[in-house]
């Protein structure tokens, strides 16, 4: 019987994940890119245009698209008009919307006990 | 014997990048021997309109830094005939060159052949009113036009190379193009060869923004770690003549480069992975593979290319207007509710059609949004005994950013208690649109120093 390993635990994508935000104009990228390949498929599936939708609600983006990079173990999130008008409008200290990749990885996503304990492997590893 | 490997460091990703980056990355390439290449990326988007205007100030328009930056390396690169290729020439790509062979001459350097690329800029000395028409698209009805350059490609880099140029000045090029010239002009690829291209300008991609690929803008303790940050090893890729790739850096450098350093940068600033647009090429990355083969070292493979874009993209600039900040800090006990009483009499006090912005730093700031309404959600501001009240406002008239920024001031004896710190600024914004401009329009020209 296997009943911790079906018990699910609620984690930021930060622990799984790590990723780089970049600009054009208005328009933001963010990729997320798993730590390890077999985090690829539990990302692709966990993280959702419309979960990111959520995350940036009141950036009120035009749109929203996902490209998805199973070789890199990588997605690549495409999002218009979030930047205020771009770095030179916007007035927020961050106009490039560098910042953005880590309000992506505090995303809150579901993950299986044998999950957690390749997180934990993770965090003794050096890459 | 594999076919040997032409190496292609990189010396600066940015306008504002170390002066000293690119010491260790010639030291590395003069000891390997074979050829070799070193880039400069200095241009940022509004760098060209900035320099535009010091030029018609009487002042520098190329990099401010061009020399700080070169007077290292300059010598050693001569010596072992490793190319320069940078985009610093900014608005004055010929008194860029100029500069260096001022340089070259205060060194006690040989003679070095130096090449200009131009025609990037769509603006002065053009006399044309449909390209001018086109320009205006750019920019919202009324605005003038400041400066408007073309992204031009890497032709006319590859071509002064193969010319014998020692280094290559441009104004305006795609960032990949630094890469790309030398890479097309070393291996004689034919620019038809779309996956060969498509190889090269992933090189530039990866190489572009320097220390980005080594480790830089990568850390986050405890998850990603890298030490020696404050002698990170900047870029070197060595590039087969099949088109593959291995992203290294120097020994004895800080940083780090693996799998995951290559894989945040191969996608930055990528919007569709498949259809990347440069002037050269539109590189498909969806195939790439990336692999670490040894310490420092990731092989990076799988680049494809298709025909390369009708138009190039322009960025034209236009004025801004005015910014201003105001800051002004509350600590201790229910300090985060006298910064929101701060807060709100700014607003009540500010001619309510100014944009106005305000953050709650170190409680709510780079997360966001410009019109306040992530800031307004009470349960989502994170308590803090120290917080800093930033005011943001922009608009057209300087007077009337100033008379804002002004009221952050007067909250020392009029606002809640214990403010302190105050600080204010205003300075005038340059903003900037894209065009996509036929080829017709845009002639890029290649001549080297003194032949006129």
């Amino acid at each position: 019987m296997d009943t911790v390993g079906t018990r699910s635990h609620t984690i930021l994508l930060h622990a799984i994940a790590h990723g780089r935000a970049g600009d054009k104009g208005d328009r933001l990228n963010v990729s997320v890119i798993a730590y390890r390949p077999e985090f690829y498929p539990l990302i692709a599936r966990a993280v959702t245009v419309e979960r990111v939708r959520e995350l940036f609600a009141e950036r009120r983006p035009a749109g929203i698209v996902r490209y998805e990079l199973p070789r890199l173990g990588a997605l690549n999130f495409v999002i218009d008009a979030v930047l205020g008008g771009g770095v030179n409008a916007s007035l927020n200290l961050d106009g490039h919307g560098k910042s953005l990749s880590f309000r992506l990885l505090e995303l809150e996503i579901e993950v299986g006990a044998e999950t957690i304990g390749q997180i934990d492997h993770l965090r003794e590893e050096k890459p | 014997m594999a076919q040997s490997v032409f190496r292609i460091g990189c010396g600066a990703g940015f306008g504002g990048d170390r002066l000293d980056a690119a010491v260790p990355v010639v030291a590395a390439l003069a000891e390997a021997g074979g050829p070799a290449c070193l880039m400069f990326e200095t241009l940022a988007e509004r760098t060209l309109a900035l320099a535009q205007l010091e030029r018609k100030a009487g002042r520098i328009g190329y990099d401010a830094h061009l020399v700080d930056r070169l007077a290292p390396v300059l010598k050693n690169c001569l010596d072992h005939r490793i190319a320069i290729v940078g985009n610093f020439g900014c608005a004055d790509p010929e008194g860029a060159a100029r500069a260096i062979a001022g340089l070259a001459d205060r060194l006690g350097c040989r003679v070095p052949k130096i090449a200009i690329v131009s025609g990037d800029d769509l603006v002065s000395g053009r006399d044309d009113a449909d390209l001018a028409a086109l320009l205006a698209t750019g920019v919202p009805a009324g605005e003038r036009v400041i400066s408007a350059n073309a992204y031009l490609g890497a032709r006319e880099i590859a071509a002064a190379l193969t010319g014998g140029a020692d280094v290559v000045v441009t104004g305006r090029v795609a960032d990949p193009a630094l890469a790309v010239g030398p890479i097309v002009s070393h291996f004689g690829w034919d620019f038809d060869d779309h996956d060969r291209i498509a190889a090269a300008t992933m090189a530039g991609h990866l190489l572009e923004c320097g220390a980005q690929v080594t480790g830089g803008y990568y850390c986050d303790p405890g998850f990603k770690d890298v030490d020696g940050l404050e002698a990170i090893g900047f870029p070197i890729c060595e590039v087969s003549g099949d088109g593959s790739l291995v992203i290294t850096k120097p020994e004895a450098t800080g940083g780090c480069v693996n799998a995951r350093t290559v894989k945040e940068q191969l996608l930055y600033e990528i919007h569709d992975p498949s259809a990347y647009l440069t002037p050269d090429v539109v590189l498909d990355l969806t195939a790439v593979e990336v692999s670490q083969i040894g310490r420092d070292r990731v092989q990076v493979a799988g680049a494809r290319g298709k025909p390369r874009p009708e138009t190039l993209k322009a960025t034209v600039c236009y004025d801004g207007g005015y910014i201003g900040e105001g800051e002004i800090s509350y600590a201790g006990p229910n300090a985060l509710a006298r910064a929101k009483a701060a807060m709100e009499t700014i607003r009540r006090r500010v001619d309510p059609a100014l944009r106005l912005r305000a953050d709650l730093i170190g409680s709510a700031s780079l997360f966001a949004d410009d019109d306040g309404r992530f800031i307004a959600e009470e349960a989502r501001l994170p308590p803090t005994s120290d917080v800093r009240l930033r005011v943001a406002v922009a608009a057209v008239e300087r007077a009337a950013v100033e008379a804002a920024v002004y009221e952050v001031g007067a909250l020392y004896t009029c606002g809640p208690a214990g403010g302190a710190g105050v600080r204010t600024s205003v300075r005038s914004r340059i903003s900037t649109g894209s065009v996509l401009v036929p080829r017709q329009f845009v002639s890029p020209s290649l001549q080297f120093l003194g032949s006129a």
